[in-house]
């Protein structure tokens, strides 16, 4: 099945599990850190991005949290610097506040949650997985990487615009977002736009080069049922990104004509249609949630089975639930517009589609349940993260029923409820799964070790506050408090709700102080971790095989993969697992395969242990 | 990296700063008719001690200006002893309040009048603007002000100047805006308040006034020579008329306005 | 504890509030019940499971028996709650759904003002005797209203919690909205759809009267000229 192609790795001669020094590499700092076509290098370049535009699109949160925890109150802390199109004496204004939500939400979805889950993981995991030595089209990849750098500072470069930066959300309903006269915003407006076209570019090319990876790229061996999940999710997610981004970047340029051109595609004076934008948007949109969820899910199972010690449970139907996901998601975009004036006929078909895209969800979480049960789980801070995420996104997926309910939804749709729940499966669902996956790949990509001990005190710190801003969001919403409003106290109805408000700004604000934890430590392990050994989890996936960090070119022999990467707790050998590269003797009555040294940070599995 | 953050926060403050304050549009092709100047130059302009003063008659009675409902902003309402009410037409003695009157052409060509430092100021009180109808110069600057307890957004929606749309969410805010170019009127429009208007006469010279509640203005300062002169109001349009100025003359332009048919 | 932190919705004060929060409890149960559930095994397996020393996990990939339990009993669930809102969504939103005589009203939504046209005395839309106020819904109790809804600029959002209803204006499209208040009293009605940097400020006051108070409101408002754009 798998297609077998030269290796080009030049790693030349390199025994297996060797030093990552010692092989030798003439190429120039400037290709192989900067420009490189090295799938890890490019991962890791993704990964320093992202995570400073996750910092920023932070910092735009504490703003806005400042606003309603405090309103009209002046920002402390050089909060004055700010200039008068922003804040007034520090006082946050509307049109800034307009900003802050549609920035917060721009920087999240496209320039940390998405590039982190596909841009970073699709390119560290799908070659090291699957026994690659890098991606199909390496100078493609690249490019991927050099567009969505272009495409991050322009959108940053619209905060210092005249006008100021976009302000029509995140999704950019026309025609608040196709005239600036109704927004006053211009060229913050079609910064957006550009720098969202060039951004889809670089995803588009990056989920070309995922395919054709997968598909092409696989070891002898690793059949598709021997894939990890995570693979599996990277692989339709990049279908996702494939089929969907080109609508966005479609219907976005459509918008920029609208706006600069004088189109009239969306706006209604001269016969343009509103709507049209929603359901362009969304169905881009909604496959969209699930290029933000299913790499997690994938993610956070491989680390599951590995934090469990045991097979994932129903392995088969994850990958059929992913597949189902990676469907259904195409047709449910509806249930976004349920209140946006579509004939209400086509709200109840979205309304089934949607309830039915719950149940692969729903059975992805009983797996991961299942796949606990009975096992040995050790807590270690990528188990952590993974637990957590299982529990936020049941939280998520729960709220989700309500808003799929029409009528329900007549109700929450653009509350608080709907911020509550949406975080729930972005921050709770993905963004826990990133912290379990950047912790679990980090020794494989620097070759040192996190700290432990800073990674609980800040997994603790993140799970606690995490809950404490968005659990009471799901409160202020059913108060019919309504989403993306500067000041709530100009209602009545919602006047009682500032204490609460308060409350969930201060937890916020504990919340993004508890990341410099995660920021010291990934910064000061990088110069001063221990050691990290080729295999420091004790994982069965094919990357753990290398030396920590693999050097390029990955593979010195091509591996020949044997099983699938569950083989946890397998009663053919000593030890609790069994990677997926390693022959055993073909007779099941033959002597067990000798165990292999242990690293460091597990502790031993205790062989000789009776108890099986 | 927090740190990080912040240095990008204020350095985008400092650039936002830079930008915000002043529109600076390329030149363009200019409606008004008289020469625009961007920058705030030095007079080169010639003056005098020319006189032109008159009234702007209104012949008739004036229909009857709107009520306004000012029910759900009680803040507002609270300023007001009686109904308040769009004062469109302001008529005594048979004279127009609010028309603005300047001088459209006559002045030498190229001659440019350095703005006053003093800003021409548009307040927001009682959910009307104070006054309604004035005059700026070109670069002079123009101060906003909110003394309502409440928001209004001020929305300048101007054809040959770049346009703003900001908001004043609290008592005793202030901002300041300049436009660049000659344009007569600039309108202003406060969007949660939709009977809120008010229009600037944007022009390049001090040549210009409003008319008082009874109709009269004057204009001083004119070098001699002869004048185009043009009286606006925000219902009945435009008139113009031409008076000759010689040395310390004063003389006397009159406008005649009827009700609309 | 106060009353923010319920889970109940606020008391209604229309005919919808039977119907959504029915539903919506039954939602809150079935889901309350899954929540616990699986955060309750997802604890005990953690703490029963946890790594001992001598311990080793079971050795097994799944069951297909405990698949197809769940998903059949987890689709059984999530159709049902499908059919269960089908009814009530048709009944509320359906482009037909207001009854018949229900009194007219056209509300305009405009950048950040709601301007709510009245029919006059002669209970019809577009004639003479209508007249139009800003920011002022005023309805009488116990009557549905069919009211269309539509914008001059950008997308509004008519929200009014108490009465469960929200419904988009979108400029170039005359939607239908119908409700019927069961309460008399004084509310809110915001706009749930960003609109631009006035938003949050896009209000209006409700008040739903007895007919004799409405019928009096009226005779107030008939004839006067009051400058709106």
């Amino acid at each position: 099945m798998a297609t077998s192609i030269p290796r080009t790795g030049q790693g030349g001669g390199m025994a297996f599990g060797g030093d990552a020094h010692a092989h030798h590499d003439d190429r120039t700092f400037l290709r192989k850190y900067i420009f490189s076509t090295d799938h890890k290098i490019i991962g890791i370049q993704f990964l320093l991005m992202s995570l400073l535009f996750l910092l920023l699109g932070g910092v735009l949160a504490m703003l806005m949290r400042w606003q309603l925890g405090f309103p009209g109150q002046p920002l402390p802390a050089g909060g004055g610097m700010l200039p008068e199109t922003m804040a007034a004496r520090g006082v946050i204004l509307p049109e800034f506040y307009t900003s802050l939500v549609t920035m917060h939400g721009t920087f999240m979805v496209f320039f940390a949650i998405m590039p982190l889950l596909v841009g970073v993981f699709g390119n560290y995991l799908i070659p090291l997985k699957i026994g690659a030595p890098d991606m199909a089209f390496p100078r493609l990849n690249m490019a991927s990487f050099w567009l969505a750098v272009p495409a991050g500072f322009l959108m940053l470069s619209g905060f210092f615009v005249e006008g100021g930066h976009a302000a029509a959300g995140w999704t950019s309903y026309a025609p608040l977002s196709a005239n600036s006269e109704y927004s006053g915003v211009d060229m913050g407006q079609k910064i957006w736009c550009v720098s969202l076209i060039v951004l889809g570019l670089s995803s588009i090319l990056g989920a070309v080069n995922y395919i054709t990876t997968i598909i092409q790229l696989r070891a002898p061996g690793m059949h598709w049922f021997r894939l990890p999940l995570s693979i599996w999710s990277l692989f339709v997610t990049a279908c996702l990104v494939l089929l969907a981004m080109p609508v966005l970047s479609g219907a976005i340029i459509m918008l920029l004509f609208d706006q600069t051109i004088g189109t009239h595609f969306f706006l209604p004076p001269k016969g343009g249609q509103p709507l049209l934008w929603q359901h362009l948007f969304w169905f881009f949109g909604h496959p969209e949630v699930y290029i933000l969820i299913l790499p997690a899910m994938g993610m956070a199972s491989d680390i599951i089975a590995n934090g469990s010690r045991k097979p994932i449970f129903g392995y088969t139907s994850m990958v059929l639930a992913i597949i189902a996901i990676g469907f259904l998601g195409w047709g449910v975009w509806g249930h976004h517009m349920f209140m946006s004036g579509m004939n209400p006929t086509l709200g109840t078909t979205f309304m089934i589609s949607t309830l039915l895209i719950s149940v692969p969800s729903a059975i992805k979480v009983f797996n991961w349940l299942g796949t606990m049960w009975e096992g040995n789980i050790t807590f270690h801070v990528p188990m952590l993260h993974a637990i957590a995420f299982v529990s936020m996104f049941v939280i998520g997926g729960l709220s989700g029923v309500f808003m799929a309910a029409a009528p329900v939804d007549i109700y929450i749709h653009d509350t608080y409820f709907i911020v509550a729940h949406l975080h729930y499966v972005l921050f709770g669902g993905s963004l826990f799964a990133i912290f379990a996956a950047v912790t679990y790949w980090y020794p494989k990509m620097f070759g040192k070790l996190m700290s432990e001990r800073w990674g609980k005190v800040h997994f603790w710190l993140t799970f606690v506050f995490y809950n404490c801003v968005f659990f009471p969001m799901h409160q202020l919403g059913l108060q019919g408090h309504m989403r993306r409003i500067y000041d709530p106290n100009q209602y009545e109805y919602l006047r009682h709700l500032q204490p609460l408000n308060t409350f969930i700004s201060i937890s916020a604000f504990c919340l993004f102080t508890a990341q410099i934890i995660f920021a010291v430590n990934f910064i000061s392990s990088w110069f001063r971790g221990a050691p990290a050994g080729n295999n420091p989890w004790l994982d069965n996936g094919l990357e753990w095989t290398l030396p920590s960090p693999p050097p390029h070119g990955n593979f010195a022999t091509v591996p020949t993969v044997y099983r699938g990467p569950y083989e946890y707790s397998s009663p053919l050998v000593e030890e609790d697992y069994l990677p997926q590269d390693r022959q055993l003797p073909p007779s099941p009555g033959a002597p067990r395969a000798p165990a292999r040294p242990q690293p460091p940070l597990m502790p031993a599995p205790h062989p000789s242990s009776p108890t099986h | 990296m927090k740190r990080a953050i912040l240095c990008i926060l204020v350095l985008s403050a400092a650039c936002s700063k830079g930008g915000g304050g002043t529109d600076k549009s390329a030149a363009g092709s200019d409606s008004g008719g008289a020469a625009a100047t961007a920058a705030p130059a030095a007079s080169t302009g010639p003056t005098g001690d020319g006189v032109i003063t008159g009234t702007v008659h209104f012949a008739g009675t004036a229909p009857a200006n709107p009520t306004i409902d000012m029910s759900e902003e009680a803040a507002c309402k609270a300023k007001y002893t009686s109904n308040p009410v769009d004062s469109q037409y302001v008529v005594n003695n048979g004279g127009l309040g609010y028309t603005f009157v300047y001088v459209k052409s006559g002045l030498p060509a190229g001659a440019t009048y350095a703005p006053p430092a003093t800003p021409a100021v548009i307040d927001q009180r009682g959910c009307e603007y104070h006054p309604r109808v004035f005059g700026m110069q070109v670069g002079q600057k123009l101060e906003i002000k909110n003394d309502d307890p409440l928001l209004h957004n001020i929305k300048a929606v101007p054809h040959v100047n770049r346009g703003f749309n900001i908001s004043q969410p609290t008592a005793g805010m202030t901002t300041t805006r300049t436009f660049d170019k000659q344009e007569v009127m600039v309108p202003f429009q406060c969007n949660v308040h939709g009977w809120m208007q008010a229009h600037a006469g944007v022009v390049s010279h001090p040549f210009y006034a409003v008319s008082s509640p009874d109709g009269k203005y004057t204009i001083k300062g004119l070098p001699p020579g002869t004048y185009t002169i043009e009286a606006w109001h925000e219902k009945l349009g435009p008139q113009t008329t031409t008076v000759t100025v010689g040395k310390g003359e004063s003389k006397t332009a009159d406008f005649n306005y009827s009700p609309k048919a | 504890m106060r009353d923010f932190l319920s889970w109940l919705l606020p008391p209604g004060a229309s005919t919808f509030t039977g119907e959504i929060d029915w539903l919506y409890n039954t939602i809150l149960v079935i889901t309350g019940i899954a929540f616990v559930l699986v955060e309750a095994a997802l604890v005990v397996f953690l703490v029963r499971y946890r790594r001992r020393p001598g311990r080793r996990a079971t050795y097994t990939h799944g069951s297909t028996r405990a698949e197809v339990i769940w998903t059949t009993v987890t689709a059984l669930v999530v159709v049902w709650i499908g059919l269960a809102s089908a009814g009530g969504w048709h009944r509320i939103k359906a482009r037909d759904a207001a009854p018949a005589g229900a009194y007219p009203l056209l509300i305009t939504a405009k950048q950040f003002e709601w301007h709510i046209t009245y029919p006059g005395k002669d209970g019809k839309i577009g004639t003479p005797d209508d007249f139009t106020v800003r920011s002022q819904l005023h309805v009488v109790v116990n009557r549905p209203v069919a009211a269309v809804l539509e914008s001059e600029d950008v997308i509004h959002s008519f929200f009014v919690a108490p009465w469960r209803i929200k419904q988009d204006a979108v400029p170039g499209m005359r939607i239908p909205v119908w409700f019927q208040p069961t309460k008399v009293g004084t509310f809110e009605l915001g706009c749930a759809e960003l609109c631009g940097l006035g938003h949050y400020r896009m209000r209006a006051v409700v008040t739903v009267h007895t007919q004799e108070d409405y019928d009096r409101w009226v005779a107030t408002r008939a004839g006067a000229v009051t400058a709106s754009r």
